[in-house]
């Protein structure tokens, strides 16, 4: 079966899109883009053929969403076990050229993650896919070196110093299990066959486009290379054909575009080399705060009220944050406040691009944050009266679906 | 492709040696005894200058052609030493540096202090400022020109009067005293009627690009084709010998049907047609252009090329009424126009040169014209129906070029006029 892939490497993480030859979409892939663009990229696009080979299986063997649900979290779960295995080598080897007396402590850590990484704990994680192996490792190992290291002999930092150099080699040179290898233990006995049945599957991509941020690094020729603006608009005037103004906040940039009522593009307008109250932005502020980037939004939706914050400055967002904090204000109310910033950067652009028309897509990562959202939301009603506002479940995949899309249609 | 490869017409050569001739010029003062007059580009008197056989020196030229030759950012550094914000034009900064590190122009040669400054306002606030700045630093004389804008989108006989009056009661006598010589009215007869023959021939030279292909880069290209007419040329039989040049060798393309002339060679098929406002950046001209070439793109009019002046509705200098003349002149350029009639002039281009867009490169460090530049955006694509963009950088100053965020518009920007037209 012939399929076609879209690929927007973006700045923070990397997306992939495989679509049929009906424009289905049959899988998608995310991870983060990390130091190595290539090798983002061939995870992503892997990911998105094993979710592919998933729903050519499901339609072939008749598998409910709830078994394939299942499916795909023991997949995960295995592909996380085998790179944690290597982890977990990795640290003891780093540990051992430092001294004989870390190993054991090194060890016990290990044995208290691997203890976590089972369905009950990480499920929703997994199945989300807005946490990568990094940061659930980096949660899981933290909290452990936490509650073992001070009756230890290991300091933290260095610590923590083996884990980062171990986490970005893992990141860089271990590849994603094949499911077949993976799935081994899970289609035994009767349903061996189904296992078979994948085996068997034959999926051969026919085309691909590559997109965003990074899309220079690609190895494609001139014409697989498309605009993040076109590729954006491509796939949210596909999902909304109502589409006529779009907001994408991705990792380093924030695209205004407005479309006419065909889909294509009139103008755009993006942030100019400051990637202020972008997503990089929220992923420094979670640093700040020790917290992960997912758990900003929720927090600040807690807030009654918000704290101004003068500047969405990336650099300087640290030393505000700390200021605040040492002023005694609330974590949740400076986060709104922050939110509130960044909408109103937001905003800014989107007015220099010509205003807000009706129906008003927003895209990218930072519109999975719920505290962003709410308060789009109000300001565009206060700005621009009641207008349809979109938000799809996968507003992060957009550039990549209109990058699959134009695959398609190239071939 | 090294600067050697760069392929040159017989009219780039001409205006070459024309530059070098009038730098020459410019450092010998001591030894001719030639009386010097800052002045700026828009609404020049080159006419009036040069008949007193003074000598017109353009700092915003000095600045673009040290910002060419990777030297603005020196003088920009030292301007903001001596309190020169990081806001201010950097035209000016890079002016006002080039002044405080001994005056060495572009060439390498000395540019002279002023004997007179000829503040000819049109339209920039910035060049009341600069020239107080440049009065207070050369301790020398200062004539002003108000020359009206257009608010009301035309030019009345009132506003004719007022110019015409300050050139015969202020700018004429300061001349004459500067200079040391009488106004020569035959000698500016005479320069007017040259300078018709040369916009004549400039105008055929811009409107060749309404022909598709365009033989001509009326943006890239164009900047080197305003020289002579825009600066110390014009009025000079060089200057009009220059637009002949020029013009042959454009019929020649157009006959051929070759398209513009680049840095690496003439232009293939061409993909793209272009509208732009704003100037290029000069810092990094190269690598601008080539992201334009390299997609086969082609600007075919420009509103930088007329900040010196409009000819193509038929203003030219006249000899018989040569004041009246330069009063249009400095009234009509482009600086000069309110925002209506710079939305008129943009959209008939889209249609007249049949542009496939309309992009805006808007410049950082300029109050004046990014103001307003936005509406503009707005309203082309409005009316003209065309894809829009707009991508920012700066005059002089290279801090303000990203290579990598342009490109990345303008390619965005290539496929967008490749979308509308599947539609």
């Amino acid at each position: 079966m012939e399929v076609f892939v879209g690929i927007d490497l973006g700045s923070t993480t990397c997306k992939a899109v495989v679509l049929d030859e009906e424009g289905r979409i049959l899988g998608k892939g995310i991870t983060n883009t990390r130091s190595n663009y290539n090798m983002a990229t061939r995870i992503a696009v892997h990911e998105a053929m094993t979710a592919a080979r998933f729903s050519l299986l499901c339609d072939l063997c008749g598998l409910s969403p709830d078994e394939r649900q299942d499916l795909e979290l023991f997949y995960y779960l295995e592909d996380y076990r085998h790179k944690f295995a290597l982890l977990r080598d990795l640290l003891l080897e780093l540990a051992a050229e430092q001294s004989g007396t870390w190993v054991e402590t090194v060890r016990e850590i290990c044995d208290r993650v691997s203890a976590k990484l089972n369905r009950e704990t990480i499920a929703e994680v997994l199945l989300d896919r807005a946490h990568f192996f990094k940061d659930l490792m980096l949660a899981f190992f933290f909290e452990e070196a936490e509650r073992t290291l001070p009756a230890g002999d290991l300091p933290f930092d260095p610590f923590l110093g083996l884990l980062d150099k171990a986490l970005v080699r893992i990141e860089n040179e271990v590849f994603p299990m094949e499911p077949e290898e993976a799935l081994k233990g899970y289609f035994s006995g009767p349903r061996e066959e189904i296992l078979a049945t994948l085996q068997s599957e034959d999926l051969e991509i026919r085309s691909q486009v590559g997109t965003g941020y990074g899309r220079q690094l690609l190895p494609f020729p001139p014409e697989q290379i498309r605009s993040e603006i076109l590729c954006h608009a491509k796939g949210a005037y596909a999902c909304f054909p109502g589409t006529r103004t779009i907001l994408d906040i991705g990792g380093q940039d924030t695209k205004a575009i407005q479309l006419d009522d065909t889909g294509v593009v009139r103008s755009f307008f993006m942030n100019d080399r400051c990637a202020a109250g972008c997503g990089r932005y929220l992923g420094y502020v979670a640093e700040e705060f020790s917290m992960s980037v997912t758990e900003l939004g929720p927090l600040a939706c807690q807030a009654c009220r918000y704290i101004p914050i003068s500047s969405t400055c990336t650099v300087f967002a640290g030393a505000e944050l700390r200021d605040l904090l040492y002023a005694g204000e609330k974590k949740e109310e400076i986060l709104l406040g922050l939110h509130r910033a960044i909408v109103l950067r937001a905003l800014s652009l989107l007015a220099r691009s010509g205003g807000i028309f009706n129906e008003f897509t927003f895209t990218g990562g930072v519109a999975r944050n719920p505290a962003v959202v709410r308060l789009l939301r109000d300001m565009v009603a206060r700005e621009y009266g009641e207008l349809t506002i979109n938000i799809h479940p996968d507003s992060i995949f957009m550039g990549a679906l209109g990058a699959a899309m134009y695959a398609r249609e190239n071939a | 492709m090294s600067r050697t490869d760069v392929q040159k017409d017989e009219s780039m050569i001409l205006q070459k040696n024309m530059l070098t001739r009038y730098f020459d010029e410019l450092a010998q003062v001591k030894e001719s005894g030639k009386k010097v007059v800052y002045t700026f580009v828009p609404g020049n008197l080159s006419e009036l200058i040069l008949s007193f056989d003074m000598l017109p020196v353009y700092p915003e030229i000095n600045a673009l052609q040290s910002g060419m030759r990777k030297r603005s950012m020196q003088f920009i550094h030292e301007a903001e030493k001596h309190g020169h914000s990081e806001d201010v034009c950097t035209y000016v900064k890079c002016d006002v540096g080039m002044m405080l590190t001994g005056n060495i122009g572009p060439t390498g040669r000395p540019i002279p202090p002023p004997d007179l400054l000829l503040l000819s306002y049109t339209g920039c606030f910035t060049f009341m400022k600069w020239f107080e700045n440049l009065e207070s630093l050369y301790g020398c004389r200062t004539v002003m020109l108000h020359v009206p804008y257009q608010a009301e989108g035309k030019v009345t006989g009132e506003m004719v009067d007022y110019v015409v009056r300050q050139l015969r009661e202020k700018v004429i006598p300061a001349m004459e005293e500067v200079s040391g010589k009488p106004y020569d009215p035959d000698r500016i007869r005479w320069m007017c009627e040259e300078s018709r023959k040369a916009e004549e021939l400039f105008v055929r030279c811009l409107e060749s690009a309404k022909q598709v292909p365009s033989p001509i880069d009326a943006y890239f290209g164009g900047v080197y084709y305003i020289s002579p007419i825009f600066t110390a040329f014009r009025g000079t039989e060089e200057a009009t010998a220059y637009y002949h040049k020029l013009w042959e060798e454009i019929q020649f393309r157009m006959e051929q049907g070759l398209g513009p002339v680049t840095p690496e060679g003439t232009l293939g098929e061409e993909r793209y047609r272009l509208v732009v406002e704003g100037p290029p950046n000069w810092t990094h001209f190269r690598e601008f252009w080539k992201m334009f070439y390299s997609q086969n793109a082609v600007v075919v009019a420009s509103t930088y090329t007329k900040v010196g002046g409009i000819y193509e509705d038929g203003f030219r200098h006249d000899p018989d009424r040569p004041l009246e003349s330069f009063a249009r002149y400095c009234m009509g350029c482009y600086t000069n126009l309110n925002l209506p009639q710079r939305i008129d002039l943009l959209v008939r281009y889209v249609r007249e040169y049949r542009a496939d867009g309309f992009l805006i490169n808007s410049i950082k460090s300029c109050n004046s014209f990014s103001a307003g530049q936005l509406l503009i955006l707005q309203e082309v694509e409005k009316r003209a129906g065309v894809p829009v963009g707009f991508i920012e950088s700066d005059l002089v100053d290279p801090r303000y070029f990203s290579y990598a965020h342009i490109k990345n518009r303008l390619d965005s920007y290539f496929q967008m006029i490749d979308e509308k037209r599947k539609h």
